[in-house]
């Protein structure tokens, strides 16, 4: 069995704090990580190769230092892995990123399953793994929490998944190939030994950039290729209430102050 | 993988764009700003520079094409089990005030079958036309023959701007929508607005984690597309004399081609009845233990409300998932909203702010959930809750 993981290497946004006076991203010591969700996509992908046999290839797209987080998937047991880097890559949007890593599949040759996280917790959009299901001309099943049954054979095959919509849990069935993307609740990801990471470290890990990708067209690669434009950041903009603080020496009366406050509002 | 180009010539030296980058892209090299392979043309850095030595390369902008063909708005109606999911409903309000802006017509796309009563209530909430779609294949979602029908409708129709609802179907649909139609696509947006100038929607989300908010535009393709946070707007007031056109699309699904069936649904959320509570009484980390929310449903007992939580609480396994108010839980827009225990993390506020009234009580004076609150007590909430519930059950009876 063939199978691709999309892995992306994200700011540990839990760590990022807002300076409080000037109002902008304090970044200083915020580490890079493999995006949470894509650690259980690698995850699966390593017991659907104990199970089936085959042979696990991890993609990312990203500056140089993104071979961090494919080592890490490499420590963790994948086969092979792929950088995709390129200054024409720069500026990519979920379009354009979706496009290239696409290229970057069909050229890795045929495969069963492509697995994404549910979303990137930079840009929690979640929409490149749809993205690169249509431009593969690929079934995606989004949001799945288990992989219940996998048959290869007779050809084409299917495959049989439970995934998480708003209202409850849904059992669906298609054909393979498929692209799947996950939520936390499939599995939980092993952790590497200090052995596996001596592994990885010596591991090579290719560049590819757009002349690699056959068929690339330049007009859809990076910032040009890309339909959606960031105009403005800024920090979110206060709720404009002054807060009144009602003193609690007596918590009863704090208690009935704060009552008749509420009431006075009219909002029971 | 350099992206904004900087004017060493202009350049002054400050430092602010290095303060400001999310990305850690900028550096200072022989005392001015220089950019490395980290940057990803975020613009974050734009505005900050005193000097306005920062610019984003001209982009070729993909294909031109006749952007003056498409107009009007659009909205999904994503319907369950024949029932209408009030977010879309929310987005017709939307729609019906950028289409009003733009001067054109809301259009309501409904998908299903035997669901023409949704129709009707699209018309009641906004739409001027319902495009709807009959068919036994769209009973039940299915991401490829969903899509399949709206690509259609839209290479048709060309409408300027596509709004969808982001809940898991809408976030699914439209990223295989938005990749088919090559244009491009705005997750999760809080705000959208007309630009008075070029006509262009402005697409407002929250990113890293709340932290920042971004405004996103779609210049040269069409349509414009969004997915619209739930309960970030208000519910318009249907209108039932609302007078509109409904047509019937009809659509050649072929279901031998549809690689995907589905075999069983197992309900298991009733939207826990958070997202459309008028009062909420939420509770954090502070509480110290799960049993601290049987004292919060107490309270929302006696206010006949809800009880919700932050995600330190859910993580620590206190309360379920389904009770998280913030970024990565739900949006709500109660009328009034206590937190309790609640330090009131960006995160969380990106979930909350919107309350009409919010109440804080927390121990520690400085915590930031002061700032968005409208009324505080700084104290133990053990002590105060219990006080409370018993002022509210004497008042609200008498
Ligand atoms: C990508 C990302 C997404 C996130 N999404 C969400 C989200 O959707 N929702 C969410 O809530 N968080 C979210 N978070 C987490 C968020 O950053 C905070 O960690 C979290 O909201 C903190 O929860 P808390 O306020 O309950 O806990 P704490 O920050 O620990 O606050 C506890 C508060 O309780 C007070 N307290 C303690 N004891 C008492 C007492 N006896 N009486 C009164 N007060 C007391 C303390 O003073 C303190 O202010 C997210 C984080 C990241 C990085
Ligand atoms: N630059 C990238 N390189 C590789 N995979 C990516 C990249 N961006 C996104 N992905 C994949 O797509 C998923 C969804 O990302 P997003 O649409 O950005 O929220 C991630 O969990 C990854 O699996």
């Amino acid at each position: 069995m063939n199978i691709v993981v999309c892995i992306k290497q994200v700011p540990d946004t839990a760590e990022v704090k807002i300076n409080p006076e000037t109002g902008t991203l304090m970044r200083e010591g915020v580490p890079s990580i493999v995006n949470p969700f894509d650690t259980f996509a690698i995850e699966e992908a390593l017991c659907l190769k104990e199970k089936f046999g085959g042979k696990v290839t991890v993609l990312t797209m990203g500056p140089q230092q993104a071979v961090e987080a494919l080592k890490e998937a490499l420590a963790m047991g994948a086969d092979q892995a792929i950088l995709l880097s390129d200054r024409a890559f720069a500026g990519s949007d979920t379009w354009a990123t979706a496009y290239t890593l696409a290229l970057a599949i069909r050229k890795l040759g045929a495969f069963d399953i492509i697995l994404c996280g549910k979303q990137a917790i930079d840009g929690d959009t979640g929409q490149v793994g749809p993205g690169i299901a249509v431009q593969l001309a690929v079934t995606a099943l989004t949001y799945v929490s288990k992989i219940n049954r996998v048959e290869i054979e007779p050809a084409p095959g299917f495959i049989e998944v439970e995934r998480v919509l708003d209202e409850g849990r849904e059992t669906l069935q298609t054909r393979l190939p498929v692209l799947l993307t996950v939520v936390k609740d499939i599995n939980i990801p092993r952790l590497s030994t200090i052995s596996d990471i001596r592994r990885a470290v010596q591991m090579r890990i290719p560049t590819w950039t757009a002349a690699d990708l056959p068929g690339a067209d330049p007009k859809k690669l990076g910032l040009d290729g890309s339909p959606t434009r960031v105009v403005t950041i800024c920090s979110p903009p206060g709720r404009g209430a002054t807060v009144e603080m009602i003193p609690a020496d007596r918590v009863d009366e704090a208690a009935s102050a704060l009552v008749e406050k509420i009431l006075a509002r009219n909002v029971l | 993988m350099a992206i904004v180009s900087i004017d060493k010539e202009k350049c002054i030296g400050c430092g602010a764009c290095v303060d400001v980058c999310p990305f850690g892209a900028l550096i200072m090299a022989d005392d001015v700003a220089a950019v490395n392979d980290k940057c990803t043309a975020c613009g974050a850095c734009l505005d900050i520079c005193p000097v306005m030595a920062i610019s984003l390369p001209e982009s070729t902008g993909g294909p031109a094409r006749d952007l003056t063909a498409y107009q009007g708005v659009w909205v999904w109606v994503e319907q369950f089990r024949g029932k209408a999911r009030s977010i879309s409903w929310e987005m017709m309000g939307q729609g019906r005030r950028l289409a009003d802006r733009r001067k054109a017509a809301l259009t309501a796309c409904v998908l299903g079958h035997g669901v023409e009563h949704i129709a009707g209530e699209a018309i009641a909430y906004g739409a001027d036309r319902v495009f709807h779609v009959d068919h036994p294949g769209l009973g039940v979602y299915r991401t490829s023959p969903y899509a399949a029908a709206l690509v259609g409708l839209v290479r048709r129709y060309k409408p300027e701007i596509f709004l969808l609802g982001a809940s898991l179907r809408g976030r699914d649909l439209a990223g295989s929508v938005a990749t088919e139609l090559y244009t491009g696509l705005t997750a999760d947006c809080t705000g959208l607005e007309i630009d008075p100038e070029s006509g262009f929607l402005r697409q407002t989300r929250p990113a890293f984690g709340g932290n920042i908010l971004a405004t996103i535009l779609c210049p040269n393709h069409r349509p414009q597309m969004s997915t619209v946070r739930h309960r970030v707007f208000e519910m318009p007031h249907p209108d039932s004399h609302r007078q509109g056109q409904i047509v019937a699309v009809e659509t050649k699904l072929d279901e031998e081609r549809i690689a995907t069936s589905v075999l069983n649904f197992v309900q298991e959320f009733t939207e826990v009845n958070l997202t459309e509570a008028r009062v909420i009484v939420s509770g954090g980390r502070g509480l110290g233990n799960p049993k601290g929310f049987e004292m919060l449903r107490e309270l929302a007992d006696v206010l006949g409300g809800t009880v919700a939580a932050s995600r330190a609480a859910v993580d620590a396994g206190w309360i379920p998932y389904e009770h998280q108010v913030g970024q990565t839980g739900r949006t709500v827009r109660p009328d009034l909203y206590i937190a309790c225990g609640i330090s009131g993390a960006v995160q969380h506020l990106a979930g909350m702010n919107t309350a009409q009234v919010i109440v804080a009580i927390n121990k520690d004076p400085a915590a930031p959930i002061f700032s968005v609150a409208d009324y505080g007590i700084t104290g133990d909430l053990y002590q105060i809750i219990p006080a409370l519930t018993e002022q509210f059950r004497k008042r609200l009876r008498s």
